[in-house]
C-alpha cells in the first residue's frame, strides 16, 4: 500500500515536472520575446500556446545521426545520465507539508550528488561525439560545473548551520520557526552566492560557455540530433527547476508564506519557483556572457572567499546568540 | 531483504572491479567506476550509513573521478592501451606473490572476530542521524587523527601550489 502510494507521488511529480519543462520553453521564448519587443511563438495555437507540443513532435519524429567515429556505448549513455540525475534529485523535494517523494536526513547532500553526477552526461557527450567543439564544450562544462559546486555547497553551509540539518522539510521548519520567517535574511551572502552559482551550475546565461553558439557551434550537444538532444534539453531545464526548488527551500521558506491559501497547499512554493525561473530568463535577456577566464576567476577568487566569510559569519553569531 | 541487497552490491562491486582493470579503453574504465561508486555507496546505506553513502557519491564520483577524465583527456588515449610488462618473464613471480596475498587475505577473513560493541547502536544512529553521530565523534572521540589527516592534506596542498608556481 505505502509502495503504492511512492508510485502515485512519483507519477505525479514526473507528469507535473515534465509539463513544467515543456510550458518553460514556451515561457522562456514569449518572455525573452516580449523583453526584445517581439512577439514570441504565435503561430501554434492561440498566442502560440501549443508551440512546445510541435516542438517535441518535430524533435521526436527527427532522425537520429550517429557521428561513424563516435563511441557508440558512451555516446548512447551520455544524455541518459544527464537526465537520469537530473530527475532522481526531484525526488527528495519537498513540495508543501508532508509531501516529498522520500523525505531522506540527507536530502540537501544527496541534490549536490545528484547535480555533480550531471557533469558526466555532458563531459562524456563531448568526449564520445569525437568532435572539437563537442569535446571544447565538454571540458569547459566540467571544469566550470566542479568550481561552482564548491561555492554553491559552501554557500549553503550557513543555511545548514541554522537549521541544524540536512533535511530539506526540517530546513523549511526551522525557517518558519526563526525570528525572520525565512533565511533570506539572515543568510543574504550565502544567498547571493547560491544565485550566482546556480546560474553556473545550470550553464545558463551569463555563463552558457560550454554551448556558446558563436565559438563552439552547440558545445557538447553539437552532434546530438533529434531525441538525444531533446534529453540534454530537458535535463537543462529540469536542472534550472530543480536549484529554483532548492533555493526557495533554503532560502525563501519553502511551501510557508504570509496566510495560507485554502485549498492549494503548493501555492506559495510554485509562485516562488516561477519568480526564480522568470529570474533566469531576464538574465538570459539582459547580460552578456562572461569570458572562459573571468568565469573561473569569479568562481575561485570571489564566490568561495565570500562563501567562506558567510560561514565564519554564521558561526559566530549562532555562538554568540546560541 | 537487506542480506539480497547485499550479496547484489557486493557483487556487482567485484564484478565491477574485475571490469574495471580489464576495459581496454581507460575512459569506459572510468564510467564503470562510476557505477561502482555508486554501489559501493549502496552498501554504505546498508550499513545506516548514509552521511558517508552521500560523500561517497559526491567525493569519488563527483569530483576525483572527474579529475580521473580530466588526465586522461589531457593525455589523449583514445586507442587502446597497449603496455609490455616492464619486467621480462617475471609472470610467475608475479603470479606467485598474488597467490600469497590471496592466501594471506584468506587466513585474515577466516580469523576475523568481532571487537566489544561500542555506544552506537543502530537505533541510536537512527535516532540522532547518522551526520550528527558522525560529527560528534570525528570531532570529540577522533579530534587528533582527524586534525593529523586535515594537517597532511594541506601540506599536498601546498606542494600542489609550489610545483604549479615553479617557473616564477
Amino acid at each position: 500500500m505505502e509502495l503504492l502510494w511512492i508510485l502515485i507521488k512519483i507519477l505525479i511529480v514526473f507528469a507535473v515536472v515534465m509539463l513544467h519543462v515543456m510550458y518553460a520553453t514556451y515561457f522562456e521564448r514569449k518572455v525573452i520575446g516580449h523583453m526584445q519587443v517581439r512577439m514570441g511563438p504565435m503561430r501554434v495555437g492561440p498566442h502560440g500556446i501549443l508551440q512546445p507540443i510541435a516542438d517535441g513532435l518535430k524533435l521526436f519524429l527527427k532522425e537520429d545521426i550517429m557521428p561513424t567515429v563516435a563511441d557508440k556505448k558512451v555516446f548512447y549513455a551520455a544524455p541518459l545520465i544527464c537526465l537520469i540525475s537530473a530527475l532522481s534529485a526531484v525526488a527528495v523535494i519537498p513540495f508543501f507539508e508532508g509531501f516529498a517523494i522520500a523525505n531522506i536526513n540527507i536530502g540537501l547532500l544527496y541534490i549536490f550528488a545528484m547535480s555533480s553526477l550531471a557533469s558526466y552526461g555532458v563531459v562524456l557527450a563531448g568526449w564520445s561525439s569525437n568532435s572539437k567543439y563537442s569535446f571544447l564544450g565538454g571540458l569547459r562544462s566540467s571544469a566550470q560545473v566542479i568550481s561552482y559546486e564548491i561555492a554553491m555547497g559552501l554557500s549553503l553551509v550557513g543555511v545548514m548551520m541554522l537549521a541544524g540539518s540536512l533535511n530539506l522539510t526540517d530546513i523549511v521548519h526551522a525557517q518558519m520557526k526563526s525570528p525572520f520567517k525565512i533565511y533570506l535574511i539572515p543568510q543574504i551572502i550565502g544567498f547571493f552566492v547560491f544565485v550566482v552559482a546556480m546560474f553556473a551550475e545550470t550553464n545558463r546565461t551569463p555563463f552558457d560557455l560550454p554551448e556558446a553558439e558563436s565559438e563552439l557551434v552547440a558545445g557538447y550537444c553539437t552532434e546530438y540530433s533529434g531525441m538525444r538532444f531533446a534529453l540534454f534539453f530537458m535535463a537543462e531545464y529540469i536542472g534550472m527547476i530543480i536549484m529554483s526548488c532548492l533555493a526557495v527551500v533554503c532560502f525563501l521558506g519553502g511551501w510557508s508564506g504570509p496566510f495560507d491559501v485554502p485549498g492549494i497547499p503548493f501555492f506559495w512554493f510554485i509562485l516562488k519557483v516561477y519568480l526564480f525561473i522568470f529570474l533566469y530568463y531576464w538574465v538570459r535577456a539582459t547580460l552578456p556572457r562572461y569570458r572562459y577566464d573571468q568565469l573561473m576567476a569569479l568562481g575561485w577568487k570571489v564566490l568561495i572567499p565570500l562563501a567562506l566569510f558567510n560561514i565564519v559569519l554564521t558561526g559566530t553569531i549562532k555562538s554568540i546568540f546560541g | 531483504m537487506v542480506q539480497l541487497l547485499f550479496f547484489y552490491f557486493a557483487l556487482v562491486v567485484i564484478g565491477l572491479g574485475l571490469r574495471i582493470v580489464t576495459a581496454k579503453n581507460p575512459v569506459h574504465s572510468v564510467l564503470l567506476m562510476l557505477v561502482l561508486f555508486f554501489h559501493m555507496a549502496g552498501l554504505y546505506l546498508l550499513l545506516n550509513a548514509e552521511f558517508l553513502a552521500a560523500v561517497q557519491v559526491i567525493v569519488y564520483a563527483g569530483a576525483i573521478l572527474v579529475l580521473y577524465l580530466f588526465v586522461l583527456f589531457l593525455v589523449n588515449l583514445r586507442e587502446e592501451v597497449k603496455v609490455s610488462p616492464f619486467i621480462q618473464k617475471g609472470r610467475w613471480l608475479g603470479i606467485a606473490g598474488a597467490v600469497a596475498l590471496f592466501i594471506t587475505f584468506l587466513r585474515g577473513v577466516f580469523s576475523f572476530s568481532l571487537g566489544p560493541h561500542g555506544q552506537y547502536t543502530i537505533e541510536k544512529i537512527q535516532q540522532m542521524t547518522h551526520t550528527k553521530a558522525m560529527g560528534e565523534a570525528v570531532y570529540t572521540t577522533y579530534i587528533l587523527p582527524f586534525e593529523i589527516a586535515g594537517i597532511i592534506l594541506l601540506v599536498a596542498v601546498i606542494g600542489g601550489l609550489a610545483m604549479a608556481k615553479r617557473e616564477k
